[in-house]
């Protein structure tokens, strides 16, 4: 961006949070500044969601039929990739800015809708059923009859702080980031404020660790400071790898030098020269973007050596991980970031005092991270107003499953399960609501009834729930919890580094009783229903000795799932069991097939492929199934072409 | 500093710094492990030793935790052995069953605990896992069906033999222990020396067995059966057959081998005379001319394989002369066939060793002439306890016999072979025969009998001293290779045994024995040294004779192209 004789770039605004005094016009800075925020607009921008969850639903083709359009008609409008607002059933969302005009946010914007749309925004005309609503602004006039975007319920039952500028700015602009306030709290941090002072805050906003554990983030960095030690590591934990959990990934990907500046400020707060942030090779979106974010930061001055002449020296390394779900637990990460093989490690040592390397270290999530700058920038105080009282701030929650819309929100703590369940607008119509899961394979299940419990750490283990880093999976009536939670113990089984028994084994058998009890007799002696019962018992007993005796938390809450199935959904174990029923039709092995005598041609196609002779018959009159012989496998259904097979 | 804790309602007193673990066994407590093993880093993977410590929320690894002031500690608390008892049903939910046919039948760590925690009946079944045997290695059986993971072998490959030819590899359950990229062990960068089997606590790894093929050429009337003992199985057997541990019991194992079967009995000591006879004379050739130095020892062939496989540029300085077992073997096929007019293609022999790497060094082609095998099968100890009860021998009620000649005398220097540092000591003291015309004034050299891992000794040869370094287990091999490769070692020979401790400790040796064990075992050779008449190789009659006969001299050609061998660089690391 030139202005005059001076170029402005990130320096120019660092120097201006700075307060330094350059040779730039002042007033040219801020002008800058406003164009960066979209404030002023000389021309039309158009801006497109591109995220991992946007792209699944098609976001590179809207953007090719995007510039396309403009290319076809000569049109002098931008294109900028932006991140996501959290509404991912919504994606591709795209959103236009006309001068003068509040920008406004489309949904569902497929390739060949792009043109319809584009037509009638620049000609004043907005189609109804794909706009979503405005954003609200005093320095543009907002359009007639469309919502702000703070009237939407989606938006207003949430409390966005870390969201705040997701989905709104330029993930690949570090000056966008700083225009917005971005860097402000670390280079204040590294002018102003001593080490003791930044753990000192962060303690007293009373931030705890998003990634389920719940440990006061400042009391572990002080752990941390401390420590004698020529080397310290700070190492931000970006291996989001919960089934059903996408905060983090959209996070980094909306609004990645959130992330880095908050790192830096952790590196600086423990003393540590340098910091790795581990992520997954898989997640090519959220790499090229922390790739990008860490070059344009070391560019703009704000790492690598003697940062801001503050004496403070910092390395960020990008590590891709070779994805495995124990690395999220932190010695395992750091055994992968070591180069070993990743399983846990015995504790103590804790990592504080010995990790990566051997020297200290402090692992925190990226959400725990995403708060950092927020808190140095407003304030402890600031921090402390929202949430509960011992579980402060906002949460980060994906919410996906049977819900209407798939997104991620941030809501303060303390807000009930239930408000979760409301901004995703619910389960599908005609649905009842059956199960919540929550914090991943080792959380638990809750019911309907419990939906009033606030969210906070004391009150969801209370519950024998957990927090986990933020994964909601809203069940409805068509899912079998038995099926579910088997799906979250063969995760499990096959997740566990394999390292110590009760977790390797443990869940293993697991596994194995809930599959023997989700299919029918193999024959007659094997699985009868005593067989199937006991293990029903061996399960709990399982279940304790897990979690008495598991070497790392993924053991030691690989149970909780079972365990909170057993509890609240006992009659549909003994239904699976007893009746051999599932009454979700999930467990196909335990279908019983029928043959409709009314729609029955005769034809016996469906008598020849069925691999047991369950069916039988003569040509041309009605064939039955024998229920005995029939093992589920549903060939039959798909053989017939008349229709006339059906299950209970 | 001591202080106290509560264990079981009393109260004991411990040490700072002390594991849970040791507290209470010094304070004779027995707690149950399975992955725990003194020597090697806890990792707390088989969670068998918890106990419960009153204020904490789970269950806590007596291994890997430190006693702290005040510690109420439960150790057999119900839920203690419950989860105990748990863990252990887990691991054998889908152990293969088979403990009658089992390698380890008898002497399994897992049998044992299982009788211990009172498991009597089935409670958890699972799927049993189908693993590959693994039999491509002559010396090493892995059986991964059998394996607990309690990872002992990874930890005795990486820590202390530094070759971390295993690890862990796969997810949950299906983790196994393998090598790299899943090759078998012939072609991994395993040297066999065999300490995995020795720290197995079950049938997971063990040795390859070649007791049915010798039982079957024994009673193959057209072979003429020869074996050969090595220095170290005298003194290893006695405690297997309730005699004291470590006492000689050299004429008890001739008469119980001839017994067996074998025709003729001879003993790898005096094999281990010529190696010295060989070894001390390349030794001063190459003192002399100042090349290749330090020699380093050959005799033990997991080390050589060592050197093959990860430091190939060092082969110029090992030294060519063949193991002690291989000297015989070739001296058997060779200058005993012609002697006892015996086709040597009729000859098959077997030699009885300490070690698992022999039985891969028995199989090596440089270890072959004529496309004959020197040695066609080696025996563990092992096996050779197997051997002797198979046949119902009772060594009690037997007499002593000597070993056949030509090959029956040694002189003490070849027995001492057995310890750590023997083999130096042997070769010290013919090489300053032959660097000073005269016998060393106390053939004993102490500091060579030191139970450390490296020593350095500097030897007076007239008026010059040898520079000797003599290592056993492999624990700081890396270091020492460093300095020999920047040529910062003064040291003219450097002698390495794979075991620590030498070969008394070695792969193929029995079970269950200790430091204890081990100790007493040196102390017998050592005793065997102070009251033998002939100390040094090149006064062994017999050893005079097969140069006089045939050798001609040691270092000639013909010694060369008999007792000597050429080592080639390794391929697995390619």
């Amino acid at each position: 961006m030139e202005s005059g004789n001076t170029i402005l770039n990130a320096t120019s605004l660092v120097n201006r949070i700075r307060g330094v005094k350059e040779t730039e016009n002042l007033s040219d800075i801020d002008d800058y500044i406003s164009r960066l925020k979209r404030e002023k607009l000389t021309k039309t921008v158009v801006l497109v969601g591109v995220t991992t969850s946007s792209v699944a639903a098609g976001a590179i083709e809207t953007k090719s039929a995007i510039e396309n359009y403009i290319a076809e008609r000569e049109l002098d409008i931008d294109i900028v990739e932006v991140g996501s607002n959290g509404l991912c059933s919504f994606e591709p969302l795209m959103d236009v800015q006309i001068p003068g005009k509040s920008r406004i946010v489309f949904r569902n914007v497929k390739a060949n809708d792009v043109p319809f749309i584009l037509d009638g925004t620049l000609n004043n005309y907005l189609p109804p059923d794909n706009v979503v609503g405005q954003y609200r602004s005093q320095l543009h006039q907002p359009w007639m009859g469309i919502p702000f975007l703070d009237e939407i319920a989606f938006f207003k039952g949430q409390s966005r702080d870390i969201l705040a500028l997701s989905g709104i700015i330029s993930p690949a602009s570090i000056e966008e980031y700083i225009a917005f306030g971005g860097y402000s709290a670390f280079t204040m941090a590294i002018s102003r404020l001593t080490l003791e002072d930044v753990c000192n805050t962060i303690e007293k906003s009373g931030l705890r660790g998003r990634g389920g554990g719940g440990f006061n983030t400042g009391q572990k960095w002080k752990m941390a400071l401390a420590e004698t030690a020529n080397q310290k590591y700070f190492v931000c934990n970006a291996d989001e790898s919960d089934p059903g959990a996408f905060m983090h990934r959209l996070m980094m990907e909306s609004n990645p030098h959130q992330i880095i500046e908050g790192i830096a400020i952790a590196s600086y707060a423990i003393g540590a020269s340098k910091a790795y942030l581990y992520t997954r090779n898989r997640y090519s979106i959220t790499v090229q973007r922390l790739e990008n974010a860490i070059q344009q930061a070391y560019n703009a001055g704000l790492l690598g050596h003697n940062i801001l002449d503050s004496g403070f020296s910092l390395e960020i390394i990008l590590r891709k991980g070779p994805g495995a779900y124990v690395c999220g637990e932190e010695t395992a990460l750091i055994s992968s970031l070591e180069g070993k093989r990743g399983a846990p490690t015995l504790k103590p040592p804790f990592p504080t005092q010995k990790g990566l390397f051997g020297k200290p270290t402090v692992v925190n999530n990226v959400e725990t991270i995403a708060n950092i700058p927020l808190i140095l920038r407003k304030g402890a105080e600031n921090f402390a107003l929202k949430g509960t009282e011992k579980s402060k701030g906002t949460k980060l929650f994906s919410v996906s499953g049977k819900v209407n819309i798939t997104c991620l929100v941030e809501v303060p703590l303390g807000v009930s399960i239930s408000t979760l369940v409301e901004l995703a607008q619910g389960v599908p119509k005609g649905r009842k609501l059956k199960a919540i899961q929550m914090g991943g394979p080792s959380g638990g299940c809750t019911v309907p009834e419990k939906m009033n419990t606030p969210i906070d750490f004391e009150t969801l283990k209370a519950e024998g729930l957990a927090m986990g880093s933020g994964g909601i999976t809203v069940l409805d009536d068509t899912v079998c919890i038995i099926d579910t939670i088997k799906f979250f113990i063969n995760f499990i089984q096959y997740e566990s580094c394999g390292k110590c028994i009760p977790c390797r084994e443990g869940s293993r058998r697991m596994y194995e009783i809930l599959e023997s009890i989700t299919r029918r007799p193999v024959n007659d002696e094997g699985h009868n229903t005593l067989e199937r019962f006991k293990g029903i018992i061996l399960l709990e007993s399982l279940a304790e000795v897990m979690r008495d005796t598991s070497l790392c938390g993924l053991g030691q809450t690989a149970p909780n799932p079972v365990l909170s199935a057993l509890k609240s959904f006992r009659e549909e174990f003994e239904e699976h069991i007893f009746d051999r029923k599932c009454a979700a039709s999930v467990c196909r092995n335990l279908r019983t097939f029928y043959i409709d005598v009314d729609k029955c041609t005769g034809c016996s196609a469906c008598a020849k492929k069925c691999p047991t002779n369950a069916i039988i018959g003569t040509p041309r009159s009605p064939y039955f199934v024998v229920e005995e012989k029939c093992i589920g496998c549903g060939v039959c259904e798909t053989t017939c072409k008349f229709g006339a097979v059906f299950f209970k | 500093m001591n202080f106290n804790i509560e264990v079981n309602g009393k109260t004991i007193q411990v040490r700072k710094g002390d594991t849970i673990l040791v507290a209470l066994f010094r304070n004779g407590i027995k707690v149950p492990t399975l992955c725990s093993m003194k020597g090697l880093s806890p990792t707390g993977a088989c969670r068998i030793c918890v106990v419960e410590v009153e204020g904490v929320s789970g269950l806590v690894t007596s291994c890997s935790n430190v006693v702290e002031d005040g510690m109420k500690i439960n150790t057999h608390s119900p839920r203690v052995v419950k989860a105990r008892k748990t863990l252990l049903e887990l691991l054998l939910s889908n152990h293969p069953d088979d403990c009658l046919y089992c390698e380890r039948n008898g002497d399994c760590e897992l049998q044992n605990l299982s009788v211990e925690l009172n498991i009597r009946e089935r409670r958890i079944s699972g799927r049993k896992i189908r693993h590959k045997l693994d039999l491509s290695s002559p010396g090493v059986v892995r059986d991964p069906a059998k394996c607990i993971l309690c990872g002992r072998c990874i930890r005795v490959c990486d820590e202390i033999q530094s070759v971390s030819t295993l690890e862990f590899t796969g997810r949950g359950s299906k983790t196994h222990v393998g090598t790299t990229m899943n090759r078998d062990l012939n072609f991994s960068t395993c040297i066999a020396c065999g300490q995995c089997v020795m720290v197995c606590p079950t049938g997971a790894l063990h040795e390859h067995s070649n007791i049915d093929e010798v039982q079957d050429s024994i009673s193959n009337k057209s072979l003429t059966t020869i074996v050969q003992y090595a220095p170290a199985v005298t003194v290893s057997l006695a405690e297997t057959f309730g005699l004291k541990p470590g006492k000689d019991i050299n004429g008890l194992i001739v008469s119980a081998l001839r017994k067996i079967g074998f025709k003729y009995v001879f003993d790898t000591s005096f094999a281990a005379d010529l190696a010295i006879m060989e070894a001390a004379t390349e030794l001063n050739e190459r003192i002399n001319l100042g090349v290749n130095l330090p020699v380093l020892s050959s005799c033990c062939p997991a080390w050589v394989r060592y050197i093959e496989q990860f430091y190939p540029e060092l082969l110029p300085n090992l030294s060519t002369t063949k193991s002690p077992q291989q000297i015989m073997g070739a001296i058997i096929k060779s200058y005993f066939a012609n002697e006892a007019k015996i086709n040597h293609g009729n000859i098959y022999s077997v030699s009885i060793m300490p070690c698992l790497a022999k039985k891969n060094e028995s199989q090596r082609v440089e270890m072959t002439s004529k496309g004959v095998f020197d040695v066609d099968v080696v025996l563990s100890t092992r096996e050779l306890v197997r051997l002797i009860k198979l046949n119902g021998i009772d060594l009690d009620n037997i007499e002593p016999q000597q070993a056949d000649s030509p090959f029956g005398i040694r002189s003490s220097a070849g027995k001492l072979f057995a310890a750590s540092g023997g083999t130096t000591e042997g070769i010290m003291r013919t090489l300053h025969f032959l660097r000073t015309g005269k016998e060393m004034t106390s053939p004993k050299i102490n500091e060579l009998r030191l139970v450390t891992s490296v020593k350095e000794v500097s030897i007076a040869m007239g008026k010059e001293l040898v520079n000797v370094t003599v290592v056993s287990g492999l624990t700081d091999i890396e270091k020492l290779i460093a300095t020999v490769k920047e040529g910062k070692s003064n040291a003219h020979f450097i002698e390495v045994m794979a075991c620590s401790g030498g070969c008394i400790s070695g792969g193929g040796q029995p079970f269950g024995a200790v430091e204890k064990e081990a100790k007493a075992r040196a102390r017998s050779l050592y005793e065997i040294d102070d009251v033998e008449t002939i100390k040094v190789a090149h006064k062994n009659a017999q050893v005079q004779e097969i140069y006089d006969k045939q050798l001609e001299k040691p270092g000639s050609e013909k010694a060369k192209k008999l007792l000597h061998a050429k080592y080639l660089k390794g391929k697995s690391l390619e």
